[in-house]
């Protein structure tokens, strides 16, 4: 199924609303990576609260879709990783170290409006 | 996909479900499946992600090492404990090395090397039979806490 995709002011996002199949992933990856430059966002949450599994693949492509948005310019928040979730991500070792992760969407808002204040404070 | 098995003649085992694994669809599917049967052994909370995930991880093995195969999903008790059994087979090249495929960080395939260490971590055991050219069983088992 594919995610739907909104844009709100200078972010878009991705709400994901049911468990994703390997392509749904990837098309998900595409989808932002084009959409970013589309709508000219500054930001880009991804929400994975309804995702009861995040295995090696899952893990992995959103590292890939938050490297790949940083090359467009943007930003990424991965918002929503349930506590089971993080409990067996750590199991497994699987680690999103130099991604940034909020609470939830309202966190990850906060966190994106922060950093455009801050990027405009320096200009 | 997934069909129904008679009982297992083995002590304490019970019917079985198996799941064809051949595409990336068929991961969630299998994922899911296990899910259930978890929860209604009695599995909760951060157990039932643990199953799930464990899973996901041996059926994309599968997928990505033998390109097709299955997951036999099955209940076991110990002692009257109760435990889900996840079995998944191919018929793929085999792993020449176990031990090495054991060791944390190996991976010969596109993953993040965490395969088959990862899922021994998730589960309380673990055994694996791996012959060259002759594909690769792995049984994982999970007892109620």
């Amino acid at each position: 199924m594919r995610v739907p995709i909104l844009k709100q002011s200078q972010y878009v996002i991705a709400s994901i609303q049911s468990a994703l199949s390997d392509e749904d992933l990837l098309q998900l990856r595409d989808d932002l990576v084009q959409n970013v430059g589309r709508y000219r966002s500054r930001g880009v949450i991804v929400d994975v609260t309804v995702l009861d599994v995040m295995d090696s693949f899952a893990v992995r492509t959103l590292r890939a879709i938050a490297h790949m948005i940083r090359l467009r310019g943007a930003e990424t928040v991965i918002v929503g990783i349930q506590p089971e979730v993080a409990f067996a991500m750590v199991q497994l070792g699987l680690t999103l170290e130099d991604v940034t992760t909020a609470l939830d969407l309202e966190e990850g808002l906060a966190y994106l409006n922060h950093q455009m204040a801050g990027a405009a404070h320096v200009k | 996909m997934s069909s129904s098995r008679a009982p297992s003649a083995e002590p304490g085992q019970r019917d079985e479900s198996v799941v064809a694994i051949g595409s990336s669809a068929d991961i969630v599917t299998a994922r899911q499946q296990g899910r259930a049967l978890a929860a209604s052994l009695g599995f909760a909370g951060s157990d039932l992600t643990v199953i799930a995930t464990a899973i996901s991880e041996l059926a994309r093995n599968i997928i990505e090492y033998a390109t097709k195969g299955e997951i036999v999903l099955s209940q076991d008790d110990a002692d009257g404990r109760p435990g889900i059994v996840i079995v998944a087979r191919d018929e793929g090249p085999g792993i020449p090395d176990v031990s090495r495929a054991l060791s944390a960080g190996y991976s010969t395939g596109m993953g993040l090397g965490l395969g088959l260490p990862g899922v021994r971590r998730l589960m309380d055991e673990f055994e694996i039979t791996s012959n060259a050219g002759r594909g690769t069983t792995v049984a994982v088992r999970k007892w109620l806490p």
